[in-house]
């Protein structure tokens, strides 16, 4: 069993690999460095996720969980940090502005959080493949939605990962926020959904 | 024979004629500061009026690209939006899914809703501007915000509640943190200034201050040079003149970032400073789009027009710099405000330091840099639209209602604040109204 799991870390590690230095290779400048030059577009959007899903149970357990009422209370996390000496980004906010830097780098790939009880509307699903995906990731726990959509003439290879409360802040703050449309999520549950696109 | 000497003529002429024309529209593209008028499509708004001159300056070298033009907007403006943090930034606008929001304005793009040379188009922003810009992608609003049902399309930001760009001082947080407070606060004082040393350490200090040795033997000292800031603080004559060997009368007009590098730097990006900030002449009044006092009209823009060139006089740089070539009705009514009259009796020791009103005290706000207390020298940034002088300026004073109302009320932004306002702006009661049918939830943190 262990022998297998070993086997699979080093395939996902394998993968992981060759999406970062497809990305690496894009981010310097090779020429038309595109997800069908050899890569699945279905690997390249799960590898992506790997990395920012680590990132953000990181953040999330390492630094928020530690901080706030619960923690050390000298650094308080806040949707408006920005307003507060002591003020920390919220885990959502935190992988926005990933997504907003990336933005700024790369039209390889996009990527946002999204929830069918978004605290901020504006996060809500809004294409029709969003809010099937949405939906899908919902009514299935544990598994993933892929699709391809046309945006404004350009053909998307869209996949929808779940965003699971993995800490206790996750659900507190949900819960508790004043513009929060659901108060009752538990530890596990999938909250909302990573939304990759890929430009095919 | 006599056609084809009353041919060559005629080609003669044509020939001549197209040198005079070509010379007419070519050499102006060779000088800097020669007027290019021929070429410019249209007046410029005032945002930009000053550099129009220099078209290079927005449409590089080849007027080819939209991302040029960006990029230029970008370049001067970028980091006061960041600093402002920007609720539209444009990665709001790049992800595909608002690609449905992007045809009806294509927000990546700061001219889609601020257009040059068509200044007819002017709101009265300084930079031209639509006022059915929310709609686009708010035009739901009611569905989330039922007291917002039947507002106009074009209310959303002329009644001093939203901006597309700078919230700080309107976000419903910031306002229900605000609510309740009185119209003047208990101390109304402006904190002091704090000294020039910027980012150096003692030894750049000391060496910019004794500058290049003594000057020429036949410098006298000038007339007003005992006890202003420079004096006391030992500045030798040739830190800003140069050596004895390479003395200069008159120092060129941004010599005083040598040693105050920020402040300078802020006055190349405001409309006094923006022209030598483009390396072009001073600006001047005569060049101004507003009134102006005559006999000031060939007043030339340097740091030495409003702080003196040897007697550096602060209170003087506060008001009457700023009064001797301004003449519109807001400058004119100053002197007859409750504002001058805190600065008159500050100036008397009837009232701490601190705690008179300058035209400074709202144009060129003092800001808090890691410590350091320094003045904002660009007097256009909190500008327009008027709600970004709320938190820089009018809450150090006033209570944040008061302040929304009287910037709301354009009597008074006319009369210089002399009354109270006429106008009330609802918003922190909607906020307060909304967090109480809530039952007063608060968040986790």
């Amino acid at each position: 069993m262990q022998a297998m799991q070993d086997v699979v870390k080093h395939k996902v590690s394998i993968l992981m690999a060759t999406a970062l230095s497809a990305l690496l290779l894009s981010g310097c400048g090779e020429e038309e460095a595109k997800p069908a030059g050899g890569i699945d577009p279905k690997v390249y959007t799960d590898s992506l996720f790997a990395v920012m899903n680590a990132d953000r149970t990181n953040y999330t357990k390492l630094i928020i969980a530690r901080l706030g009422p619960q923690g050390a209370d000298s650094i308080k996390p806040h949707e408006y940090w920005e307003d507060l000496d002591n003020g920390a980004p919220l885990p959502a906010q935190m992988f926005r502005y990933g997504a907003e830097a990336v933005s700024e780098t790369s039209s390889d790939f996009s990527y946002s959080l999204q929830s069918l009880w978004p605290i901020n509307s504006q996060n809500a699903p809004k294409t029709e493949l969003e809010k099937e995906g949405l939906q899908f990731i919902v009514d299935n726990p544990g598994e993933n939605f892929y699709g391809t959509e046309t945006l404004g003439e350009v053909s998307y290879y869209t996949a929808v990962y779940p965003d699971v409360a993995v800490a206790a802040p996750c659900v507190a703050c949900h819960n508790n926020h004043k513009d929060s449309p659901k108060t009752d999520f538990e530890m596990g549950d999938v909250m909302g959904g990573v939304v990759i696109r890929v430009p095919m | 024979m006599g056609i084809r000497k009353r041919t060559v003529g005629v080609w003669g002429i044509w020939l001549l004629a197209s040198l005079a024309l070509a010379g007419w529209l070519g050499l102006p593209l060779l000088k800097k500061d020669t007027p290019k008028t021929a070429f410019i499509p249209g007046a410029m708004t005032h945002g930009h009026h000053q550099i129009e001159l220099q078209c290079g300056a927005c449409h590089g070298d080849g007027f080819n690209s939209q991302e040029v033009l960006q990029d230029a907007c970008v370049n001067c403006h970028g980091d006061e939006l960041k600093a402002a943090q920007d609720a539209h930034p444009k990665s709001k606008f790049t992800d595909p899914r608002n690609a449905d929001r992007l045809a009806n304005v294509d927000a990546r793009f700061c001219v889609s809703c601020h257009v040059e040379h068509r200044p007819e188009l002017d709101v009265g922003m300084g930079v031209t501007l639509p006022m059915d810009m929310c709609v686009h992608c708010h035009e739901d609003i009611a569905s989330e915000r039922p007291s917002h049902e039947g507002m106009g399309f074009d209310t959303c930001a002329s009644a001093g509640c939203h901006n597309f760009h700078d919230n700080r001082a309107l976000y419903e947080d910031f306002l229900l943190a605000h609510a309740g407070e009185p119209w003047l606060k208990p101390e109304p004082v402006q904190p002091p200034r704090h000294g020039w040393r910027h980012d150096m350490d003692d030894a750049e200090l000391v060496a910019l201050l004794r500058g290049d040795g003594p000057p020429p033997a036949s410098v006298k000292e000038p007339e007003h040079w005992d006890g202003n800031a420079h004096a006391e603080a030992g500045v030798a004559c040739t830190a800003c003149h140069g050596s004895a060997e390479q003395w200069v009368d008159t120092p060129e007009p941004l010599q005083c970032a040598r040693c105050h590098e920020p402040e300078v730097e802020g006055f190349t990006r405001g409309r006094h400073g923006m022209r030598l900030g483009m390396a072009l002449s001073p600006m001047t009044p005569a060049q101004s789009v507003l009134n102006m006092h005559v006999e000031a009209s060939h007043r030339e823009l340097t740091c030495v027009s409003c702080h003196g060139a040897h007697d550096f006089d602060t209170q003087k740089a506060a008001v009457d710099a700023c009064v001797g070539c301004h003449n519109d009705e807001h400058s004119n009514e100053y002197l007859r405000s409750p504002h001058h009259d805190l600065w008159k009796r500050e100036k008397r020791g009837e009232l701490p330091p601190g705690s008179g009103v300058t035209c400074a005290t709202c144009h060129m706000p003092r800001e808090a840099h890691n410590g350091d207390v320094r003045v904002q020298h660009n007097q256009s940034l909190n500008l327009r639209p008027v709600e970004k002088m709320i938190r820089p300026v009018c809450l150090t004073c006033h209570g944040l209602e008061f302040s929304i109302d009287a910037l709301a009320d354009p009597h008074l932004l006319e009369n210089n604040f002399r009354g109270k306002p006429d106008i009330h702006v609802p918003s922190v009661d909607m906020a307060r109204e909304r967090d109480e049918s809530r039952d007063g939830k608060k968040g986790l943190y």
